[in-house]
């Protein structure tokens, strides 16, 4: 089974934040883990790439902390998953 | 230490391709910014920039030399005619010796370098245009310019990202002041509507989703701009012995860095440079009626500043008129200061405050007086011209009313 989710979202946020991932919890605010606005759009754009989605500025500037930003990401790959069906 | 006043002011921009046609939509209200369409723009997650529509550069120079000039020196050669045309200076051999160029600009001709990139890696060719390389070096502007007009002294570009024009007109006016130069060229040129660039600030995060509103609550960021600014630059006991009439004076220039963040502003360092630019120009703050702004429409930019602001300004600040004219014509980068000193300066001599246009609620953290919407007459004795670079640089110009 891969990754879920959630593991994928905390493993780029400890990688591109250079921290280990034992460090980034679940419900970790942005700011107990040092992250600003810049590390902010260096983890927006892993995350475009890791789960081949795209991230609409106006939607990106109202995550506040990591479990909005795993329910955005969750919302995004169910609708892609929606709009293109395996077949 | 001689005054020095800046005689003659030419302008490109998104609102204007003269300095009149440019003031006159300032003074209107005239937003420049539209929507694009191009197959540039269709991949793009904006759809919204300042253009410069209708330049004919062959209206302006010879068509073998415009084939040495990539868009951006097309736009600051053009500018600097236009500002050396009102000035009626003639320049003599001592003029030309020891004449001082100075431009700003971000990016440069790295254009001309997207087209030989496109050959390379999308086109499979193993060759990219000889012209390359002068066309896409950032001094290009500065070196037409003085190619132009036979001007043979200090002359160089300075490059700090939204700063850089602000930079370039305050260090020529210090070489007028001191005597270094006896007469200087001195703005700012940017053609930054590629598609290399327009990505990589759509990467960043910060273009509007609609348009520019400096100060509104319902701001979303910036949008991108093109065009220049040039001024000409004389001690005022030369311009007043030639006859030559005084559009403003340049009083101050103060600079400082924030030295805390690539990207994040601080609040301390514009401040600390708008108070070097006072204490330059011996103003005290009452003295100061106007501030155009740096105003970006980011919520992080609009907010230290008017921070900023009120640091410096203390209860004065609640008096003074600040306007964003990047609401009309735009971020134009490296040229943003430039456009934005030549707003001021005629503002001051045509006793008219540019507005904040696309204003409709005011954020309560941008709680001055923006001047919304609307241009209004009023005299001030003095403005400055606020510009922040990201990596913290800052400029900040000084203008005196000429009278």
């Amino acid at each position: 089974m891969s990754d879920s989710i959630q593991e994928r979202v905390l493993k780029i946020i400890a990688n591109t934040r250079r921290i280990p991932l034992e460090s980034v919890r679940p419900n970790s605010t942005f700011e107990e883990l040092g992250i600003d606005s810049l590390d902010r759009l260096n983890i927006l754009f892993d995350l475009e790439s890791e789960f081949d989605i795209e991230i609409d500025d106006e939607e990106a500037k109202k995550v506040q902390n990591i479990p909005e930003m795993i329910a955005g990401i969750t919302h995004l790959v169910e609708a892609k998953a929606k709009a293109s069906p395996e077949s | 230490m001689p005054r020095v006043v800046i005689t003659g002011i030419g302008v490109i921009s998104a609102i204007g391709l003269t300095r009149d046609a440019f003031w006159r939509s300032l003074t209107a209200g005239i937003c420049g910014i539209h929507t694009i369409h191009s197959e540039d723009f269709d991949q793009l997650r904006f759809k919204h920039a300042a253009d410069v529509e209708g330049f004919v550069p062959e209206d302006h120079l010879p068509a073998k030399d415009l084939s040495l000039m990539d868009r951006f020196a097309q736009f600051a050669v053009v500018a600097a005619k236009e500002a050396m045309a009102q000035s009626g200076l003639e320049l003599t051999p001592a003029m030309r010796e020891d004449g001082a160029v100075v431009t700003g600009s971000c990016v440069g001709g790295r254009s001309a370098e997207e087209v030989g990139y496109r050959e390379l890696y999308i086109h499979g060719r193993n060759r990219v245009h000889p012209l390359t390389i002068p066309l896409g070096m950032a001094n290009a502007g500065a070196s037409h310019i003085s190619m132009q007009f036979g001007i043979q002294g200090p002359s160089y570009t300075i490059s700090t990202a939204c700063s850089s024009s602000a930079h370039s007109i305050g260090q020529a006016f210090q070489m007028v002041r001191s005597g270094a130069a006896p007469m200087a060229i001195a703005g700012g040129s940017e053609a930054p509507l590629y598609f290399g660039n327009l990505k990589a600030w759509e990467a960043m995060r910060v273009i509007s989703k609609d348009t520019c509103r400096p100060f509104s609550a319902d701001r979303s960021g910036l949008v991108l701009g093109e065009g220049a600014a040039m001024l000409v630059l004389e001690p005022l006991e030369t311009a007043l012995a030639r006859g030559a009439k005084p559009i403003a004076e340049i009083v101050g220039f103060g600079m400082s860095a924030d030295a805390c963040h690539i990207t994040q502003p601080s609040a301390e360092g514009p401040a600390r440079a708008m108070r070097m630019a006072l204490r330059d120009a011996g103003l005290a703050p009452e003295q100061v009626g106007y501030i155009n702004a740096h105003g970006t429409a980011t919520e992080v930019n609009d907010r230290t500043e008017t921070a900023a602001i009120r640091l410096v300004f203390g209860p004065h600040a609640d008096k003074l008129a600040v306007s964003s004219t990047k609401s009309m014509h735009a971020h134009t980068l490296g040229a943003a200061g430039a456009i934005e000193a030549a707003a001021s300066a005629l503002a001051l001599a045509n006793d008219v405050i540019p507005p904040t246009v696309n204003y409709t609620t005011q954020d309560p953290a941008c709680d001055l007086d923006v001047v919304p919407n609307t241009a209004r007459p009023q005299q001030v004795e003095a403005c400055l011209s606020n510009s922040f670079a990201f990596g913290g640089l800052n400029a900040v110009l000084a203008f005196r009313k000429f009278a």
